[in-house]
């Protein structure tokens, strides 16, 4: 074993590329997918919580509708009011004395993940649906459009482009929190690096490592998603189609009909 | 033109809590004719509009559609907006759509029209509002009165067959008022049914058929242009009318 700091990281890197290599897939496969069906899960339940209620709407729609509203208002704050690694210990070991389910640990990782990430994601398509203009809604039902194509067409795609700031922010908290999935057994890349530590009693070297990797992650990420919403946004350009003089006339024109019988 | 009976409002009332906007409304549209409804701010003229596209439910009273009452219409709703278009002050066109976009969304996903079809036409009104070259262009890239000429081509796009208009020059600077009018103008011309809310009094007076005056949630006079114009029975008209004139 080398005896200076960058001696032992390159005797590190050769000995335990691999463990890191592992560790590292394993978090970005858990924190993608993940993220993905919170995702899915947060759409869900943003779309359901924003169902208008009228008052001529029958009886027995509202009454499943405020239940329904009910317990998922009851998920999010429970899944944003406790701390993940407790739901983890909670779910995959609570699921096998109580319920005698014995989830996969991947499962488990998965399901914790993704629930967790659904409840904050939940909120934010919420108040994303909430921030589109009223004025949209109005105009794409004023086209005879019902709510669902309303929804669909209109509000999502550009609920969807609002919030994909923070479907990255999830997507790095997620790549940085699976490290709490290391308590139920999942050799993510925190618990790979606790091995390599262990192993050799390296502790700030293996971390050093650790945490070039974690950021390396998230820092890539972020940048691909940045990018990604700016092809969203399209080209800050068009073309004209035509050279229609009309359109020239745009902007350079105004009504003036009958005039002195305004003034009369 | 065979006039026949589109609208029928009788005895609508709306009140928002305590708050009485619309008080025992009567008034019908036939087909071809261009209303205008003229009054004070917030006499519920939008209130009126919105009632009628069933953007709001009217508290009390009917209104008749080719003699069915859709004032609590719901499940069908969406279908009897389809036929009765609106266009707003503020445009409301969707942003995440190109100018073409915004046209043909309605077509295909209400009227349920080929894609190619909708293509089709959406061009074809967009050519009719002076619009067609921009039909690439996201709303955001283009001006009040260019975005008020695509709203305009959305809600012809429907087919509609009584189109209204809340104060669809309000929002525009004076100098793109006029290419709106004109648009409006000629579609009077052709015969479409509409309802304009408007503060446009050159406007409602030379294009009108018929011109309502409110105020406080009443119809206080109505009639012909030349009669409400020139010839103003209620003291609140003449009082509106002389005010606006001045300026
Ligand atoms: N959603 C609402 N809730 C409560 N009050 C409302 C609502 N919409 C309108 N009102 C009230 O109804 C009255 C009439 O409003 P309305 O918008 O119909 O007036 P208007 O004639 O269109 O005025 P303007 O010329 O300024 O557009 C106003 O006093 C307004 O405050
Ligand atoms: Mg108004």
């Amino acid at each position: 074993m080398p005896q200076d700091f960058f001696g032992r990281i390159v005797y590190i890197l050769n000995r335990n590329g691999m463990s890191y290599i592992n560790g590292a897939i394993n978090t970005m496969i858990i924190a993608v997918v993940g993220t993905f069906i919170g995702c899915l899960i947060g759409f869900a339940v943003g779309i359901v919580q924003t169902i208008p209620l009228e008052k001529k709407d029958k009886l027995f729609k509202k009454i499943i509708l405020r239940i329904v509203w009910f317990v998922l208002g009851a998920y999010v704050e429970v899944f944003r009011g406790t701390p993940m690694m407790a739901q983890a210990m909670f779910i995959y070991f609570g699921s096998s004395v109580v319920f005698h389910i014995n989830m996969s640990m991947w499962f488990a990782a998965f399901f914790i993940v993704s629930i967790n990430t659904g409840a904050y994601m939940a909120e934010t398509v919420r108040g994303g649906i909430l921030s589109i203009d009223p004025g949209q809604t109005e105009g794409a039902k004023a086209i005879g459009m019902t709510h669902v194509q309303t929804m669909l067409y209109v509000i999502l795609p550009q609920a969807l482009r609002n919030i994909m700031p923070q479907i990255g922010n999830n997507l790095i908290i997620n790549i940085k929190d699976t490290c709490v999935l290391s308590t139920i057994g999942i050799v993510e890349l925190f618990y790979a690096t606790n091995g390599v530590a262990g192993a050799l009693y390296t502790y700030f070297e293996a971390f050093t490592v650790a945490m070039v990797v974690y950021f390396a992650l998230t820092f890539t990420c972020s940048r691909l998603l940045r990018f990604w919403e700016k092809k969203m946004d399209g080209s800050d350009n068009y073309d004209l189609a035509t050279t229609d003089t009309l359109a020239h006339t745009s902007g350079l024109y105004s009504y003036t009909g009958n005039k002195d019988r305004e003034e009369a | 033109m065979n006039q026949e009976q589109v609208i029928k409002i009788s005895h609508l009332s709306k009140t928002f809590g305590k708050n009485v906007v619309l008080k025992d409304i009567d008034f019908s549209v036939s087909t071809g004719d261009v209303t205008c409804i003229i009054g004070a701010s917030g006499s519920g003229k939008s209130t009126l509009l919105r009632c009628l596209n069933l953007l709001e439910t009217p508290t009390t009273g009917e209104i008749l559609y080719h003699d069915r009452d859709i004032a609590n219409l719901h499940k069908e709703a969406a279908a009897y907006r389809a036929k009765v278009g609106m266009v707003f002050q503020s445009f409301n066109l969707f942003n995440n759509m190109t100018v073409l976009g915004n046209r043909m969304v309605g077509q295909i996903k209400v009227l349920k029209k080929k894609k190619e079809e909708a293509r089709e036409r959406a061009l074809a009104f967009l050519e009719k509002v002076g619009m067609a070259p921009y039909i690439n262009a996201k709303p955001r890239q283009l001006s009040g009165g260019q975005k008020q000429r695509v709203a305009i081509a959305r809600a012809l796009a429907m087919e509609p067959e009584l189109l209204l208009f809340d104060e669809p020059t309000s929002a525009l600077d004076p100098q793109m008022v006029g290419e709106v009018l004109d648009v409006m103008k000629q579609l009077a011309k052709e015969g479409l049914t509409m309802i304009i809310v408007t503060h446009e009094m050159a406007f409602a007076r030379d294009v009108a058929s018929h011109v309502v005056f409110m105020a406080d949630g009443i119809i206080e006079e109505e009639g012909d242009p030349s009669q409400i114009f020139s010839n103003p029975q209620n003291y609140k008209t003449k009082e509106f009318l002389s005010r606006f004139m001045r300026g």
